[in-house]
């Protein structure tokens, strides 16, 4: 194994870097600042929502906040956190020696922050950055827009050809570097959920990018696309950008059904129940949020048969989504559990995602929906499977590999601190939304009628809580890499099986510059 | 102190709370309540199938959810290393994921029978007696109620909390942000159909006890019905994020007994036939200041203040509009400034009041044309435009 280093020291080791393991970490810090800064912007909308009245933000501005939380948080955070954790773990779990294309690796990521850059500074531009929903529907973000929706469309540009190269690297990687004896049928979970994903993206960023280029027409060269005055057609938009938005969600959500697959199997000291059938129900996720799209629609005026194909497809996917749950709780059962932090995250993962599984369920189905739909329910649902799903399962990754990254221990202590908090803070931030939606308060509104009062005031003190927790997870992964306990053992964990774990600890420069032989 | 008090137990009990508002079905007012945690059935009968196809889904819910967390827990609590647990080492059984696959399939068929025969109820526009088109405003709602006379009746809707309300300069009244100037009326045990449009961008009208959500969309009309089958006030608010204010649309609906409505849809074309017999009239200029300073005072004093010195709007006092060319002031009026905070009152305000603040502007506040706008000079306008 090559035990050289980086061929460059101080900044420019990281901007020229072609190493699978910076680049990683690359990823992983940028995604921890925009969760930061889309942290920060939810804390501004629910200081606003602790009262009714407005006290502290204008409606221009929350409207502003609204956008970039949910652009911030799913372009920004959740997505190149996962790329990170697949340049780090992927070719590690395979036993390649780095990504396939090292150099596209790295311009796909040193695309991202100036990009975000370019974003937030529309925050400081004359008329605002962008106020019309992370969804943009015309004609609110074409006709009716800020000027700086144009900074907004080249900034989709730039992070999908971002996205669209980070996923060709990890298809050429997957199928072309697996060490010899690694077939398909035993490669981990996260290698599976990753290859999938990246499929997903090269499906969906194109009609991204054809969206916002048809919205850049309209906006700037007269067209008329969304423009019903001109001939076009508003809900034309909704479907093209549900189209990209549905599979955009499992992209989300698949890789960190990879993070679990790998975490719970570790702590219950018994292998994952039913890899197969993980493979096919993820496959079948895949397959299914592409024809489900218009459920997030019903109320646009579909005709009955519209609706009806698309809310029976959506109920389909509680099939193999049902099938992950049972299969991880079956991995646990008779298992010889422990409950270190990544295995509590993955629990509460698993709970909580269930739950936003069954808000799923029932948002599902078209009639019920009417009453559900654009209300604080959906808000709810979505942040049960993308914070409780996403998030949570990302500081379990975090936790779980970290002293694999930087050979050394966090404190357990501060990490259980970690879950418990944000686990009650978050039940308390989003539980409430729920009976706020069902009573009828709408999402994305700065002040709400005066008997939405006391859950909102429960949700937005539920907000800091969590919020705060996040700045313990930061203070304990610095304080692991400059003062941890350092750790040798190949094997951080008991139970842990895969090729990461065979490997020197901390993880030298170079991994597997002689494949394994896998058996 | 006793009240917070009594607002921190009412917290701590919030669970038990939860499962008395899913227990309690239909106990539920219509307006939505404080502490309400659940979906009203409201005043319909598809309202009424709804909530129990949303209550049966909640159960089959929490049944499952019994199970695979009871399942879960159990083994977080039993299968544990430090009770010296041993693992076991079965990683598949084709059976039970046939079964667990299976299972949920039928579970969901069963969930589907209820769920499609609402939506075709949601869809089933037979026999409807009165149609209103709705239209989504840049904030606000217009009701025009159609007639097969062509007498239709039209009037906007807005916001009528002030802002000193919203700003928490004053305090905040019951219907804090869900009441409106002139409320939509509907008869009672009358299946409506509403077609729902927008005039700028994406609204959706929403009135939860009505069991109505529909988009408003330009260029599209959708359509949607209920039928209230009691009399009383129910209150929504748009639904799809349009902009700034977004969260200042709301709707309120009064359901009455057919003869009230009956003499308030009289009322009102009486009025639309009054504004009409004054379309030819000429008006002098004291006729238009007195008039035109009561339309001034509700539509144009909150930007531009009571002595025309301007605020969120430009002075009037002195503008080179007021003062300047009458078409060019028409045309302010009727078309505002678009993507500015000055609207378009072209729609919303009849072609009488529009002539008398109009000529209130150019002759108030130390403006001192002496000229007068009649009616006729404002529809010849929209005419020619």
């Amino acid at each position: 194994m090559g035990a050289h280093g980086p061929a460059t020291q101080g900044l420019m080791r990281w901007v020229t870097t072609t190493n699978h393991k910076d680049i990683g970490t690359m990823y992983l810090w940028f995604s921890f600042a925009m969760f930061i800064m889309g942290g920060a912007f939810a804390m501004i909308i629910r200081a606003e929502l602790f009262q009714p009245g407005l006290q502290i933000v204008e409606p221009e501005f929350f409207n502003q906040m609204t956008t970039m939380h949910g652009l911030v948080m799913v372009f920004g955070a959740i997505m190149p956190s996962f790329v990170g954790l697949a340049n780090w773990m992927i070719p590690m779990m395979i036993g390649a020696p780095d990504m396939a294309l090292p150099r596209m690796n790295n311009l796909s990521f040193w695309i991202l922050p100036p990009t975000f850059l370019l974003l937030a500074s529309t925050l400081f531009m004359e008329g605002g950055a962008p106020n019309f929903g992370w969804t943009f529907y015309a004609p609110l973000s074409t006709t009716y827009a800020p000027d700086t929706v144009t900074f907004f469309i080249f900034g989709v540009h730039l992070m999908g050809l971002s996205s669209i190269m980070g996923s060709i690297n990890i298809i050429a990687t997957v199928v072309n570097l697996r060490a010899p004896g690694m077939t398909y049928m035993k490669m981990p979970m996260f290698v599976w959920t990753w290859l999938i994903t990246a499929f997903l993206l090269i499906a969906v960023m194109p009609v991204l990018a054809g969206l916002v280029t048809m919205m850049l027409m309209d906006i700037h060269f007269g067209t008329s696309f969304f423009s019903a005055a001109g001939g076009g057609d508003p809900v034309l938009f909704q479907h093209v950008f549900w189209f990209f938005g549905h599979p955009e969600v499992y992209i989300i959500i698949l890789p960190a059904f990879g993070v679990v697959s790998q975490i719970i199997p570790t702590f219950a000291r018994k292998p994952l129940f039913g890899y197969d059938s993980m493979v096919y129900a993820t496959a079948s996720i895949a397959f299914l949020s592409f024809i489900v799209w218009a459920h997030h629609m019903y109320t646009v005026g579909m005709p009955v048969a519209g609706e009806l194909f698309f809310m029976y497809a959506t109920m389909l996917i509680a099939v193999p989504t049902g099938v992950k749950v049972f299969n991880w709780i079956t991995t646990m059962w008779k298992g010889s559990m422990t409950f270190e932090t990544p295995m509590l995250f993955s629990i509460g993962f698993v709970f909580l995602f269930t739950i936003g599984g069954f808000t799923g369920v029932m948002l599902s189905l078209a009639p019920v929906d009417f009453q559900y739909h654009d209300s604080y329910f959906v808000v709810a649902h979505f942040h049960y499977v993308m914070v409780a799903g996403a998030v949570f399962s990302m500081s379990a990754a975090v936790y779980y590999w970290l002293p694999k990254w930087c050979g050394k221990m966090y404190n357990e202590s501060m990490g259980k601190a970690h879950f418990w908090i944000s686990f009650v803070g978050f039940n308390l931030t989003f539980f409430p939304q729920h009976f706020l939606g069902l009573a009828g308060m709408p999402r994305r509104i700065p002040d709400y009628a005066l008997q939405f009062t006391d859950f909102n005031t429960m949700s937005s003190i539920g907000a800091f809580i969590y919020g705060s927790s996040q700045i313990l997870f930061l203070f304990n992964v610095v304080r692991t890499i400059v003062a941890g306990k350092p750790t040798s053992e190949e094997k951080t964990w008991e139970g842990a099986e895969g090729l990461e774990w065979t490997v020197p600890t901390p993880a030298p420069y170079h991994t597997f510059s002689t494949p394994p032989e896998v058996k | 102190m006793h009240s917070q008090a009594r607002r921190l137990f009412k917290l701590a009990l919030s669970p038990v709370l939860l499962l008395l508002g899913l227990l309690s079905t239909g106990a539920l007012a219509e307006e939505a309540q404080r502490w309400q945690m659940n979906l009203s059935p409201g005043v319909t009968e598809v309202g009424a199938e709804i909530y129990e196809l949303h209550m049966i889904v909640i159960w089959i819910c929490v049944v499952i959810g019994v199970v695979v967390f009871g399942a879960m827990f159990y083994s977080v609590f039993t299968h544990r290393k430090s009770k010296g647990a041993k693992p076991a080492d079965f990683h598949e059984s084709t059976a039970v994921e046939i079964a667990w696959t299976v299972v949920p399939f039928i579970i969901l068929i069963v969930m589907a029978f209820p769920a499609t025969k609402t939506l075709l109820e949601v869809y089933n526009f037979e026999d409807t007696e009165l149609d209103i088109l709705v239209t989504g405003y840049q904030w606000k709602w217009k009701y025009e109620y159609i007639d097969e006379n062509g007498e239709n009746v039209a009037f906007f809707s807005n916001l009528r909390t002030g802002k000193t309300e919203i700003y928490n300069e004053d305090g905040k009244g019951e219907h804090y942000l869900r009441e409106v100037d002139e409320p939509l009326v509907l008869p009672v045990n009358t299946k409506v159909r509403f077609l729902v449009t927008a005039n700028d961008v994406i609204h959706s009208w929403w009135v939860p006890s009505l069991a109505v959500k529909k988009d408003a969309i330009p260029g599209f009309i959708n359509e949607t019905w209920s039928k209230p089958l009691k009399t009383g006030v129910y209150r929504g608010q748009c639904a799809e994020l349009c902009g700034r204010d977004h969260g200042y649309m709301p709707i309120v609906v009064h359901v009455v007994e057919q003869d009230e409505y009956d003499s308030w849809l009289a009322g009102k074309k009486v009025k639309a036939a009054k504004i009409k017999s004054l379309m030819d009239k000429q008006f002098t200029l004291d006729e238009q200041m007195v008039a035109g300073k009561t339309v001034y005072n509700q539509y144009c004093v909150a930007c531009h203040g009571v002595n025309g010195e301007g605020g969120i709007g430009n002075a009037i006092a002195g503008s080179s509009i007021a003062t300047g060319d009458i078409y060019g002031h028409i045309d302010m009026g009727v078309n505002g400034v678009p993507g500015t905070a000055m609207q378009a009152f072209g729609a919303q305000l009849n072609d009488v009041d529009m002539a008398a603040v109009l000529t209130f502007q150019r002759n108030a506040f130390g403006n001192n044309m002496g000229d007068i706008i009649q009616p006729i000079d404002v529809y010849n306008f929209k005419q020619g435009q």
